[in-house]
């Protein structure tokens, strides 16, 4: 009778997971498996593939095969914009956590009833749509855009800058457009932290900077470390920032991979380089999840 | 008492000075963004004065028409389908003292917030190119499916929050008066769990809204929505309209998303907040 209602149990549970576990195979996870499968078939000559195995697009990823005499060399091109991808990654989530963590704690520190509003206004820019927000960056930094009016205005510049189309302007963008996922998960860490562990510090005359680095940012940590996560990752897979910032002069991954579906015409090589940024992405996943668990580990 | 109006503990040096320029940085573009929608000239640089004209020409551009129409079409499909298939897997995910499958479960449903957008967008570039040759069908239906997807986790989410807050005793108590579980879900669980689906329902509608990436690679010729027109308008020279139609855009997300904060609000009083 127990088994009965148990199997029974089990049966409408999964007929409940039916329709989210079909759309998700259909249109998520599903299809990762054939992007694996593309990156080992051949290039077609009009985009597309032809069905025979190659591991060329592999090689492709990072070494390049000379035009006329067949020698091999790493792929000075797509070495650069791995390492811009990276770089450009690591300074936005600096600068998000060097803006973000301040932030989250002076939301931390207002009173109980207003630390809901102020974080509302932290994540109203998140939900409204990026490209707008890119666009709204876009027109704040162009030549004749706020910035540079103000400077010439007040005689600091005689020529407007060029920030538009740089490395600046896409770090800037990122930035901007994921900086609440640097704040969110700071401040609910933060959110609980006992300030009476402070006072303690504070009598046994330790700085203000000794109990920021020795009290509260150890117990924030966690919150740190995810807030890193969460903006490093979709830092590294930007398309439309360094698309709209980056004026196709300075490409990241995202747009590097674009480009074998359009013009490059080389749907094995951008396969294999989704892949490859998937590969990264997932490294720093795992690191994440590993130092959550020694983390509650050594708390629990 | 004294000693901690004279020294504030939580005080950090620059920390507010910081703070408060966070938040400046954070609505000044989107804020002049707004301002140079209503500007009467052609620059979006240079303010001519006050005028609605760029939300005119935005309204009477037949390709905006019809991107805004495809949009709201797919926003309301795909978050149509992502809340129900969110509930049932709520349902199924919570309560429970865990099962066989549930880390995989959770992991496909969580997916689309790991992966990046560009991956997703190429697996289904090519997975779909496939079908789209098999069946020669190059409808509305990729789009849709593509978004309902990607909806779901942020469907999801609210409504597992509710669902774990609520009361079994009733739902226990409706099944002990012979209703039957269709009945019971009816009029026991789903009005008290109403909210967690708006609010879930919400949130999938401004995420379909707002995607770029996925839309752009899935797209068939000729289905643009509001922000993949966007996008293709920034190769060229940009005027005011884009301004008009991005602060129309936010001003339904940012109604939708304090829509959204008041009913999660209010939904956590109404349950007793610990």
């Amino acid at each position: 009778m127990a088994h009965k209602s148990e199997t029974q149990a089990t049966r409408r549970r999964w007929l409940l997971l039916s329709p989210a576990m079909f759309i998700l195979l259909f249109a998520a996870s599903g299809p990762l498996l054939i992007v694996v499968i593309y990156s080992f078939l051949t290039a077609g000559d009009y985009g597309g593939v032809v069905w025979s195995f190659s591991t060329d697009a592999w090689f492709n990823v990072v070494v390049e095969r000379d035009f006329f005499d067949d020698t091999l060399s790493f792929s000075d091109a797509h070495l650069s914009i791995f390492w811009r991808s990276v770089k450009l990654s690591l300074m936005t989530t600096f600068v998000a956590f060097i803006v973000g963590f301040p932030t989250a704690y002076f939301i931390a520190t207002r009173p109980k009833n207003s630390r809901d509003i102020w974080m509302l206004l932290i994540m109203i820019p998140f939900w409204t749509n990026l490209l707008i927000r890119t666009f709204a960056v876009m027109e704040i930094i162009r030549n004749e855009g706020v910035v540079n009016s103000v400077l010439v205005g007040l005689g600091i510049i005689d020529q407007p800058i060029q920030m538009l189309f740089t490395e600046f302007a896409i770090t800037l963008g990122m930035f901007y457009v994921y900086l609440p996922l640097m704040v969110l998960p700071i401040y609910a860490s933060m959110e609980r932290f006992d300030f009476s562990l402070v006072e303690a510090a504070y009598d046994l005359y330790a700085s203000r900077w000794r109990v920021l680095r020795r009290v509260i940012f150890p117990i924030v940590k966690p919150g740190v470390i995810a807030g890193s996560i969460l903006v490093f990752v979709p830092s590294l897979g930007a398309y439309v920032t360094p698309r709209v910032l980056g004026g196709g002069k300075h490409l990241m991954l995202g747009n590097l991979i674009e480009l074998q579906f359009g013009q490059g015409r080389n749907w094995p090589l951008g396969a294999a380089l989704s892949i490859t940024l998937l590969a990264i992405v997932m490294i720093a996943l795992i690191f994440y999840v590993r130092s959550a668990g020694r983390e509650e580990m050594s708390h629990g | 008492m004294a000693k901690s109006r004279a020294f504030d503990i939580r005080r950090q040096t620059g920390f507010v000075p910081i703070a408060l320029a966070c938040f400046v940085l954070l609505y000044l573009p989107i804020i002049l963004l707004v301002i140079y929608s209503f500007n009467a000239g052609e620059s979006i640089a240079i303010w001519e004065g006050f005028s609605l004209q760029w939300y005119v020409s935005a309204w009477q551009n037949d390709k905006v028409q019809d991107a805004t129409i495809l949009s709201l079409i797919i926003a309301a499909s795909a978050s149509v389908i992502a809340t129900s298939a969110a509930v049932m897997a709520a349902l199924a995910t919570t309560r429970t003292r865990g099962f066989k499958g549930y880390t995989l479960v959770f992991a496909m449903i969580n997916q689309p917030l790991m992966i990046p957008e560009i991956v997703t967008a190429v697996a289904l570039l090519i997975f779909f190119a496939m079908i789209k040759v098999a069946t020669g069908y190059t409808g509305l239906m990729y789009l849709i499916i593509a978004h309902s997807a990607f909806c779901i986790p942020f469907a999801y989410m609210p409504i597992r929050a509710r669902l774990q807050g609520m009361d079994l005793n009733l739902e226990q108590a409706g099944a002990d008066l012979y209703g039957t579980p269709w009945r019971v879900f009816r009029r026991v669980t789903l009005p008290q769990l109403w909210p967690g689906v708006l609010a879930g329902g919400m949130l999938a509608f401004v995420i379909s809204l707002d995607d770029v990436v996925i839309t752009e690679f899935v797209k068939s010729a000729g289905q643009d929505t509001l922000p993949t027109y966007m996008l293709g308008q920034m190769r060229r020279v940009i005027t005011p309209e884009v301004n008009a139609i991005s602060t129309a855009l936010l001003a339904i997300s940012v109604a939708l998303v304090i829509a959204f904060y008041l009913l999660s609000k209010g939904g956590n009083q109404s349950t007793g907040r610990r």
